[in-house]
């Protein structure tokens, strides 16, 4: 498997609605600034990797086909990743697997979520005939795993605030987040609504319109680059028996895998950043276990000790996170890209200082599919 | 044996699509009976406009007035139409270079018998009264050597409203389908993996873990444990009852996966992990072939679960 | 690079209606017993895991989730899936198996096109706001690349009928065929159109089912198989959408996908071609000339929406296995009009 870089990194301006531009549009706000991030033209592109959750979000069939133009992917090869929510982490992945495999030199990378087009929650809870009826709405699914944590992990309440204030903070360092919050304070998440009993409105992800794209080469384009140093899938069903909803075994599987490929024995000392996906506040702890960054039952404690702010033992989601900005398709991929631009150097006012090596992580469906990366500044 | 149970599933929605400079340029001269191209790298002019050129993936950006009139350049003919077409009555999709356009645009043509179509025949568009700023706005084309319609003033839009509406039938799996008659007499009918001997409710066309389908069916009583549970407080599309109200992951007793159904008859805070809990049946003339004939669960007044009784299903 | 090759391939029955789920489990657990049987694999043997699926042909979202029950993905399993048919699944994991990291993959795509109206369905992968909303059906689009066809002199509605005719007599030696039979090109011409000039006998029916590969590398590969289909060439393109500037007579990505992957000296070939007009024009684009074409029947046989592309590279594959044919092609297609075509070329070594 030979070496492979992200060159160049882009993402639009999310927002709950982007009126402004067409699908096409949006796809192409991410795409012109990766490309020219990386210094490349379209002739310099061999392949098109689009990521995107559900069709139905949209309402187009494999809308890859209507864009194919807007993607510059006439006459190249072009391929559509659908992991449920871990898309984005996966469009990555099959990206810098085209260029490590041999097959192509520099491929395009994009991923992009229009939920103005409709609405998520319509298009997940369709009525499908004979179906348990779900009483619970988005946050739902996830808030008795949560409670679930808490429980097991004897995690004090206000640690998942905590979370919140701290990635909204980050947020407004970033540009493009969709939510700015630079004034949050563990207090006013605390006093927000309580949305799902034990998850707080402050403390769940917006709805955004929003892309991101990543060029991926064999070869630096400039002087910056982000070397995958290792990717990782892993997949288990949504539900069976005995299966532990808090702590998958498939996120613990893949993080061992991609601990392994990257040759890092203790990744709280060994990575300098992480970008998790986070779409609720309790996700930070319970993924920094997952992931290994702690033991079980531990994570807490260092979101606790502010170990996780820009400026900790490992700094989570400085770019604000999916707690900031969450164009569904593309939350994965902006994880993917926000590492690279840490080990770049290109993250701006939400730059890690002296960041070499960083995680992208992405989940979806039922905390059942994970795509992951790590990258760094050095050249393997 | 008999088929599973099938139900209609309809897929409905209508689609807010913001057009973006472009395809918003076209759409709101439609609205002023006008069509608007746009022309490519190659020197072409294309009807409808790309965003992107097919040739370098440039921004496109020289907008070229096209005629309301032009020739078909292919066509085939429906004698049936479906749901949603342009006409309801037999009609050509054709191919159609406007004049003044070097591509050609997909509608309908209003010929009446296909003996009236050919390849090279002249048409002109029928607007609609009624225009919106949509592709819909050009209601038809019809057959005729004659000018269109002059245009008229109208406001730029910038949204297109696309309804989408499909119709299809769901199938419950084999393995559920016992479940679901069993619901309809009131029984709670799982089925245990040969492989693993874990009882799933509801049953599932394969064991997850190995990958075979289940067959030996178990009936259940309708006791149960809450394993875990999250108070809802906000409201939401769809939503049956007004909150606060508690959505539990129940453990019927002698099952091996839990799921979420309602408990009431509780206060949300005085609800526990491990919390005892029994089925609140709809009336029966009620029941069909679904969960929702138990309309909630409730406390059962019975002691508490211990947590390792449950733990292993969180 | 590293050799890889296909060496196992299974297929449900073509059918006009399974009872199943759209999810396709009940399909699929059949077909993963057969050919991990017939290879002497069990699932912890396999390295990677992906997957061709579409939730509009299911009508709803992450219909591609439960699906992995088929599997019993537990202990976890690398696993990936693209919405496209599952021919481009199996390059995502042939691309996998070159990046060296895992020996074995299995791939599959399923469709259920019975529960939904796939005519209207199709529509969905049009231009979502100057072309859906006018609802075409694929057989009205078709019906117009047919009809320029016969007006350019490309084919008439009797080539067309003979392709259908050939197609259903081949799949007389293909049990898990929908559609097969002798029929005469003149009682097929006699048929009403459906969408004039195109008739039913050119349109592949509406079928329900599932396919599944095993792809192996290297020594692997010889292990598991006595003839492997080693892997040559394996390219995809995609053209651009504004079918209305396209020349609908030729498949530039076809062209260039069969050129790239190395199409000359191919003896037998499996094409996607759902429209039989589809099968001349893709015969030409690939240089084919005369050489045998669809011996299971192709498409027009049974169209396993999802499925089928990846079916053509398991048929093809399968006259390496049994030793008929030393250098094969397997063609998939996706989108309106032949907008996106792969082309795998196969080859049996001594
Ligand atoms: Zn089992």
């Amino acid at each position: 498997m030979r070496p492979a870089a992200v060159v160049g990194t882009g993402q639009t301006h999310h927002a709950a609605k982007r009126l402004d531009v067409s699908m096409a549009g949006l796809c192409r706000e991410a795409i012109d600034r990766a490309m020219a991030d990386a210094g490349v033209d379209w002739p310099d592109i061999d392949a098109v990797v689009l990521g995107k959750a559900p069709d139905l979000f949209e309402g187009v069939m494999m809308p890859e086909l209507f864009l194919a133009d807007a993607l510059g992917a006439v006459g190249k090869p072009l391929l559509r990743v659908h992991t449920a929510g871990s898309v984005g982490g996966s469009t990555g992945n099959v990206a810098a697997s085209l260029v490590q495999s041999g097959v192509h030199d520099r491929v395009l990378a994009v991923a992009f979520e229009k939920q103005s087009e409709s609405n998520a929650m319509w298009a997940l809870s369709v009525p499908t005939p004979f179906t348990m009826p779900v009483h619970a709405g988005a946050g739902g699914y996830f808030a008795p795993h949560v409670r679930a944590y808490i429980r097991r992990a004897g995690a004090p309440e206000h640690v998942g605030a905590m979370v919140a204030a701290k990635d909204r903070r980050n947020g407004s360092l970033n540009p493009y987040a969709h939510l700015k919050q630079p004034d949050i304070t563990v207090e006013s998440v605390r006093a927000s609504t309580m949305l799902w009993d034990p998850i707080r409105y402050d403390e769940t992800c917006p709805s955004s319109d929003g892309a991101c794209a990543v060029v991926i080469s064999a070869e630096p384009t400039s002087s910056r680059a982000a070397w995958i140093r290792a990717t990782a899938m892993r997949t288990e069903p949504t539900t069976f028996a005995g299966r532990d909803q808090v702590n998958p075994q498939a996120g613990r599987d893949a993080a061992r895998a991609l601990w392994q490929q990257a040759g890092i024995t203790d990744p709280l000392s060994e990575v300098d950043a992480a970008e998790i996906y986070v779409p609720f506040s309790w996700f930070e702890p319970m993924w920094l276990e997952n992931l290994g960054f702690t033991d079980v039952g531990q994570g807490w404690k260092l979101t606790e000790a502010g170990e996780t702010e820009i400026g900790g033992r490992l700094p989570v989601n400085p770019s604000g996170g999916v707690l900031s900005s969450n164009p569904i398709g593309a939350s994965g991929l902006l994880r993917f890209a926000e590492a690279a631009m840490q080990v770049m150097g290109t993250a701006g006012d939400h730059q890690v200082d002296g960041a070499r090596v960083a995680l992208g992580h992405a989940y979806g469906g039922g905390s059942q599919f994970f795509a992951m990366w790590v990258v760094g500044s050095e050249r393997p | 044996m008999t088929r599973p149970l099938s139900a209609p599933l309809d897929v409905g929605f209508d689609y807010t699509r913001s057009t973006g400079p472009t395809l918003g340029r076209f759409l709101s001269d439609l609205r002023r009976r006008k069509v608007t191209g746009i022309r490519g790298s190659d020197g072409r002019v294309h009807v409808p406009p790309l965003e992107y050129d097919p040739v370098t993936a440039e921004r496109l950006s020289e907008f070229v007035d096209v005629a309301a009139t032009g020739v078909v350049r292919g066509w085939s003919w429906i004698p049936e139409p479906l749901e949603g077409q342009p006409l309801d009555r037999p009609f050509a999709w054709a191919l159609i270079q406007l004049d003044g356009s070097d591509t050609s645009l997909l509608h309908a043509v209003d010929a009446g018998t296909p003996d009236q179509m050919a390849t090279g025949t002249r048409v002109r568009v029928r607007w609609r009264d009624e225009r919106v700023g949509a592709i819909t706005d050009i209601e038809c084309f019809e057959l005729s050597d004659g000018p269109a319609a002059d245009p008229v003033e109208a406001d730029d839009v910038t949204m297109v409203t696309t309804p989408v509406n499909l119709h299809y039938t769901h199938s419950a799996s084999p393995t559920e389908d016992p479940f679901l008659r069993g619901l309809m007499d009131g029984r709670l009918i799982a089925q245990r993996c040969p492989a693993c001997s874990k009882v799933y409710f509801p049953p599932r066309p394969a064991c997850p873990t190995d990958g075979v389908p289940t067959t030996e069916q178990i009936e259940l009583s309708d006791r149960g444990t809450i394993t875990t549970f999250c108070v809802v407080n906000v409201p939401f599309l769809g939503q049956r009852i007004p909150p606060p109200y508690v959505s539990a992951y129940v453990l019927l007793d002698g099952a091996d996966i839990p799921f979420l159904h309602l408990l009431l008859g509780v206060a949300p805070e005085d609800v526990r992990m491990g919390m005892r809990v029994e089925a609140v049946w709809k009336p029966r003339e009620e029941w069909g072939p679904t969960m929702r004939n138990i309309d909630h669960f409730k406390p059962s007044g019975e002691p508490d679960a211990s947590f390792d009784s449950y733990s292993q299903h969180l | 690079m590293r050799d890889v090759a296909v060496v196992g391939f299974a297929q449900t029955p073509c059918v006009r209606e399974t009872d199943g789920t759209t999810n396709g489990v009940e399909m699929l657990v059949p077909i993963f017993h057969e050919v991990l049987g017939s290879l002497g694999l069990t699932k912890s043997d396999i390295g990677f895991w992906c997957s061709g699926s579409s939730d509009y042909l299911a009508g709803r979202a992450f219909s591609f989730v439960s699906a992995v029950d088929a599997i019993g993905a537990f202990p976890p399993i690398m696993e990936s899936h693209v919405e496209m048919d599952a021919a481009w699944a199996l390059y995502e994991a042939w691309v996998k198996l070159l990046c060296g990291e895992i020996d074995t993959a299995l791939v599959y795509g399923f469709g259920k096109s019975s529960a939904g109206h796939l005519r209207r369905v199709m529509a969905m992968q049009l231009d979502p706001y100057v072309v859906t909303p006018l609802w075409p059906d694929s057989i009205g689009l078709a019906g117009i690349q047919a009809r320029v066809g016969i007006e350019a002199g490309f084919w008439d509605e009797r080539a067309m009928a003979s392709v259908a005719a050939r197609s259903r007599a081949a799949a007389l030696s293909n049990p898990l065929a929908q559609l097969s039979g002798n029929v005469s090109v003149d009682e097929l011409l006699a048929s009403d159109y459906v969408a004039d000039p195109l008739r039913r006998h050119d349109c592949a029916p509406i079928t329900d089912g599932a396919a599944t590969i095993v792809l192996a590398a290297g020594d692997r590969a010889r292990e598991l198989c006595e003839r492997p289909a080693w892997i040559t060439g394996f390219e995809h393109r995609v053209d651009s959408p504004s079918f209305g500037a396209r020349d609908l007579l030729t498949s530039p990505s076809t062209v260039a996908a069969g050129k790239a992957a190395g199409a000359d000296g191919v003896e037998v070939a499996e094409l996607h071609a759902p429209f039989s007009h589809q099968e001349i024009l893709l015969r030409q684009a690939l240089g084919l000339g005369d050489i045998t074409v669809n011996p299971s029947g192709g498409v027009l046989a049974g169209n396993p929406m999802f499925a089928a592309g990846l079916a053509r590279i398991g048929e093809a594959a399968r006259r390496v296995h049994d030793g008929s044919a030393s250098k094969v092609l397997g063609h998939a297609t996706s989108g309106p009009l032949l907008q996106q075509n792969l082309v795998c070329v196969m080859e049996g070594r001594e």
